[in-house]
Formats: structure tokens, sequence, C-alpha cells
């Protein structure tokens, strides 16, 4: 187990980048802690893929290191780095039974046979795969090979860590909960070092204590998963995760204060640093109600989606979604939309701008 | 119950009458001929299975299907590992790729006959290109018309030469259809190149690599046109395989009963060993 140190990480799949866009990781340092559970969340081509590989030796960056606890295994191929990983596709070795699947990793390294049964009975055990161990490993359901394979990178006691990428593409629905907690459980049991790479905001926001959003090669935010919620750093964040996502209204600053279509927007504190560019206002569908009096509007669409319901309407040109719960108003009818003061974020070229008022903060409609 | 409606089988008619006229007929007619003797004019005379006893205990039958069985073993133990190897160092993806695949199918593209008469001229001892350089310029003695070691040197490498390619076709498909991911995983787990081939790649190749050996079998149990224009069946009869010699028992001795005994014989060990393998080969994929 070991610290995971990224440092001035930066790769091109081209062999002579000349722009930016020619990287596919640009400039990344992170610092993953001992036993951490990491999400690595993104849409796909964000480069989350490609730093997964670099950080499990199977590619090597064009420029920066890796460091594990202060060692630079930047050069080591992945053997030698004591990393484990899962894969989308379950990968298992068909001709051979469960149990040696899961001794295989332990056998290449020489480990004597007692060492070898101990451990991979210690795994099945874990696993809940114990009554499958003779049987051979490619009649096996999907669920259960990605087990075994999850199993493989278990099984060496001193792994440094353990990645995923995205390893329940492949399950069905409902299978995914069961071992989606299972992985939960064993992040708990093992006290290894994850990493999970997914686009499913929802794998990532359960599995994780701590998510990291990259977009276009870039890490946008990390934080834990109330953080991105309440606080997100970036305008990507905000209507990335979230289902709807976050509202985002072009506004203007007038006197410090933001207006949008017309009416000023209260917002959560003070605005930092000079704000000279695209300001866009942020506010989540969760903290915006229907009142009676404030940013005068037309319901466009309402989707009941369970719990609540979705009211989608239209104001100075923009789409606002509004989470309400009980009765909604017609298609088509005027509302007036009130927003959550404290949850009211103001965004410059994309970037969070605004600060929190000092303690508490104001609570109320605008 | 439901009632099966049975109308489909018209749609088997066409096919059905096909296979009658251009195998079930054609070998009813040897049948006929196995078990009766004929003077010509039409005339039968009823023989029984005296000429399969004749077949089976003959010498020259034993000794012909000897080194068809030595031939078939011959060229499979050599063209399905140098196949694989071949495969293995083949690039999976970039420019080279067309290049080695159209380089591959190139001998196979070859007529049999063309083949043969190719390295007939090849070997000549002195004006072949082969034949001239081991006889004069490396002072080795040559001629596959004199010696029996040099005629089956000689049928085994063109064959070699003309059909390694199908399993390298073969297994390259097999390999090429393995993700990335199983390399990955197999690196993560410090398996060394021995421990990728064993459990990864021959694995992935075993459904067409059967194919292959199938073929191989059959195609170079059943040869006749290669060896029969390279080497006549000669020297003496060191390379009169199966097919050879039934051809000079039918159209060389116009022998049309033992003939047919012989065909229905040979075509029996031939599905009999087709069949045998391929069950051994898909036995565990069944449970």
């Amino acid at each position: 187990m070991a610290k995971i140190t990224l440092s001035k990480l930066r790769h091109s799949y081209l062999s002579t980048p000349k722009s930016d866009s020619d990287y596919a990781l640009k400039e990344i340092d992170l610092d993953w802690t001992d036993g951490g559970a990491y999400a690595l969340l993104g849409p796909s081509g964000c480069g989350k893929s490609t730093l997964l590989n670099i950080i499990s030796g199977l590619l090597v960056p064009s420029e920066g290191q890796i460091l594990f606890d202060g060692q630079d295994v930047t050069a080591l191929p992945p053997d030698q780095r004591n990393i484990a990983q899962v894969f989308q596709f379950p990968v298992i070795y068909d001709t051979m039974t469960v149990y040696d699947n899961l001794a295989f990793p332990l056998r290449n390294r020489g480990r004597d046979e007692a060492t070898v049964h101990q451990r991979v009975m210690a795994i099945a055990e874990m696993l809940e795969v114990t009554e499958m161990l003779e049987q051979k490993a490619a009649g096996l359901s999907p669920d259960n090979k990605q087990k075994i394979s999850m199993g493989r990178g278990l099984v060496r006691e001193d792994v440094n860590v353990v990645m995923f990428d995205e390893p329940l593409t492949v399950i069905d629905p409902h299978l995914k909960w069961k071992l989606r907690s299972k992985l939960k459980e064993l992040h708990q049991r093992v006290k290894a070092t994850m990493i999970y790479v997914t686009h499913d905001q929802t794998e990532a926001l359960t599995f994780a204590d701590q998510v990291v959003v990259m977009q276009l090669g870039e890490v946008v935010q990390i934080g834990t998963p109330v953080e991105l919620f309440e606080r997100p750093a970036h305008t990507f964040v905000g209507h990335f995760i979230g289902s709807p996502g976050m509202n985002i209204l072009p506004c203007e600053l007038q006197h410090g204060a933001a207006v949008f279509a017309d009416q000023q927007i209260a917002l959560e504190g003070p605005i930092q640093g000079a704000a000279d560019g695209q300001t866009e206002i942020g506010i989540r569908p969760e903290f915006v109600s229907l009142a009676d009096h404030g940013l005068p509007a037309t319901v466009t669409k309402v989707s009941d989606i369970g719990r609540h319901t979705v009211v989608e309407c239209e104001a100075g040109g923009c789409r606002i979604n509004a989470v309400t719960e009980g009765a909604a108003p017609e298609k088509g009818s005027a509302v007036h939309l009130a927003f959550r003061q404290d949850m009211t974020r103001l965004y410059v070229d994309g970037w969070l701008a605004t600060a929190p008022a000092n303690a508490t903060g104001e609570q109320g409609a605008a | 119950m439901k009632t099966e409606n049975q109308k489909a089988w018209f749609f088997v008619l066409p096919v059905l009458a096909l296979v009658a006229f251009n195998a079930l007929i054609p070998m009813m007619t040897v049948v006929n001929y196995s078990v009766q003797e004929t003077f010509g004019d039409n005339v039968f005379f009823w023989q029984g299975l005296d000429w399969f006893q004749q077949i089976l205990r003959s010498d020259r039958f034993h000794a012909a299907l000897g080194r068809q069985f030595m031939f078939t073993f011959l060229i499979l133990i050599i063209e399905v590992p140098l196949g694989i190897a071949i495969a293995l160092s083949m690039p999976r993806k970039g420019f080279w790729v067309p290049v080695c695949l159209v380089l591959m199918a190139l001998p196979m593209l070859i007529p049999w006959n063309v083949v043969g008469a190719m390295w007939n001229i090849f070997t000549l001892p002195d004006i072949g290109l082969l034949g001239y350089f081991l006889n004069h310029m490396l002072g080795i003695s040559y001629d596959m018309t004199q010696d029996p070691v040099a005629a089956w040197v000689t049928i085994v490498t063109m064959d070699v030469w003309h059909w390694t390619s199908l399993v390298v076709l073969l297994s390259y498909a097999g390999l090429v259809s393995i993700p990335d991911a199983y390399y990955q995983a197999a690196k993560i787990d410090g398996a060394s190149n021995w421990a990728v081939f064993r459990f990864i790649q021959l694995p992935k190749m075993k459904t067409v690599l059967t194919i292959a050996i199938l073929l191989r079998f059959m195609d170079s149990f059943n040869i006749y046109t290669e060896p029969f224009v390279l080497t006549g069946g000669g020297p003496g009869n060191s390379t009169t395989l199966l097919s050879i010699d039934l051809v000079k028992i039918a159209l060389g001795q116009f022998d049309l009963g033992p003939a047919a005994a012989m065909s229905l014989i040979y075509f029996a060990i031939t599905l009999l060993v087709s069949w045998l393998f391929y069950t051994l080969m898909t036995k565990d994929d069944l449970n």
C-alpha cells in the first residue's frame, strides 16, 4: 500500500505534440493518499483511462513523474509496480479453474503453494466464490467472472493500488448494485488504495470518498460527493453531476451584482478576484422554487420523475429547471422562480468566483 | 399440441437433388463396383466382400497407407507449429499487416499442378535453381528421381511451402480477436511470455486451429496432384501415396473392383480420423 503522487504529468499519443490540444492529459498534479477510495469521473474521451493506464504502467507518460511513496516508478513496467487492475470486460483465463485463476498472480511471483492456498481461500471467502473454486472459469456468468478478475487483483497482499476501469459495464443492472456494495465492503476490509474509473455519476458517488472529475484531459475538481454537488468548482461539474444538472445562466455584472433578464439575482457571497470574462450564474434545480414573486418565467415542460417533479421553465431566453414536490403548474403557465441565495453561485469563464458569505449566510428566497 | 407445418421440407428438396447427383449417385456406382467383378461389356459377377478382404490383406495397400500417414504426420508436425510461430510474429496493426497477409496468401492461390511443376523444375539437378545450387555449388548430392530421401524431403517441403499459410491465416485471425485487456491483465499478473501463449493465445486460437488441422489433415491425406506431378510416386514406390496407388490400380491396371473397394476404405479412414479428432477437440466445449 502506498501513497501515489502524480507530478506535472502530461501525455500525448502523438510523437511530437505541438499545441495544447494534442495532449490527452494536460498537466496533472495529484496526490492519492494511502487507503483511499477514489473515483475518476468524466465523459468518454476525457483522459481518465489514459491516466489509469499511466498509473498502472501500461502507458509511459510523455512528461512528468509518478511516485509511489516518494519513489519514482515512471519507467517501471506494470508487474514491478505491484498494482492490480480490473478491466471493463472481465479478463479470466478460460482454461484454468477458478482456483488457478486466483492463484495465477501469486504463482507467477514464485510464492510457495502453502501461501498461495491460504491467500486464495481468504480471497474466495471474501468474494463468496468458495464453492466455485474447482469449476472451470470459462463457464461462469459475467458478474462472477468480474469477481474473479477482482480477486486476482486482491490476492496479492502487498498490492499498492487496485484500479477499476468501468468494471460494471457488462454486468446486469440488478447485479450492479450487489457488486458495487461488495466493492465498497472489500475496500473497508483490505484497506488498499482503490481508484475507480467511470462515466456513471451514481457509481462514482456511491463508491468513492473522493471524486476526481475530469474534462478534456484536465482535472476540474476533486472533492467529496457532497462538495461536488453543493459547490461545483466549474460549470462542467455542475451540469455533469446531478440529474438534471445545474442551471447555468449567462448574466451581467452591474456594480458587483449579478443581473439576469433584467432581474438582480442575489449571490451567496462576495465575488473573488477580477470578474472580467464570461459571467454565469449557477444554481442547482433542487434550490430553485416556484414562488409568488421573483424571476418571471414560463413553464415549457413538466416531467414527473417519481419522488418529485422537474418543472422546465423559460426565462430570458434560457432554460431553467426547478425540482418541486407536490402540485406542479400547467405547461404554458406564467410563474415566478426563487433561487436559494446560499446556493446561488457566480462562475467566471466557467470557474467558481464566489465565496460563501460569512458564518452561516442568509437563508431564504431572493 | 401445436400442429407442425411440414411444408418447409420442400425447400430442402433442391439441395437434396443436387447432393444426390453430385455425391450420392456417383458414390453408389463405386459401391456397385466394389462388390462385383466385370470383364467389360457391362457383364457383372457378384463378388461379395472379396475385394475388401483382398485390399485389407494386401501388403501394397499397407505400405501405401503407411506412407500416407507418414506424409500427413510430417506435414502437420511442421506446418502447425510453424504456422503458429509465423502468426505470432506478424504485426497486429499498421502498414505491414496487409503486406504480410497478401504475401501469406500467395502460395495458396497457385493451382496444385502448377505447384508440382514449379517444384519439379526448381529441383532439377542440372538446371533447377535449387537442384543446381545444392549439387554444383554446395556439392551435396541431391536428385529426387534417384534418391527416396530427397524425394520425401521435396514433397514435404513443397507442401509446407504451399499450405503453411492456411495455418498462419487462421491462427492470425484467432490472435487478432484477443482484446488488449487480456495482454494488459497478464502483464499486471506478472505472466511470462510462455504463460501468455499457453493460457491466453493458445486457448483463443483453439477453435480456428482445430479447423486448420482438420482441413490440413483431409487435404494432405487425399493429396494427389502435387506429388503426382513432382515425383509420379517414385523413385520406385517410395512416394506412392494412397491416392496415387488408387489411380494406378483403377486406371493403370483397370482393376475396377479392388479400386472401388480401396476408395471406400480410404474414404472411411479419412472420415473416421476427422470425426475422432473433431470430437476429441470439442469435447470440453460441450460440458
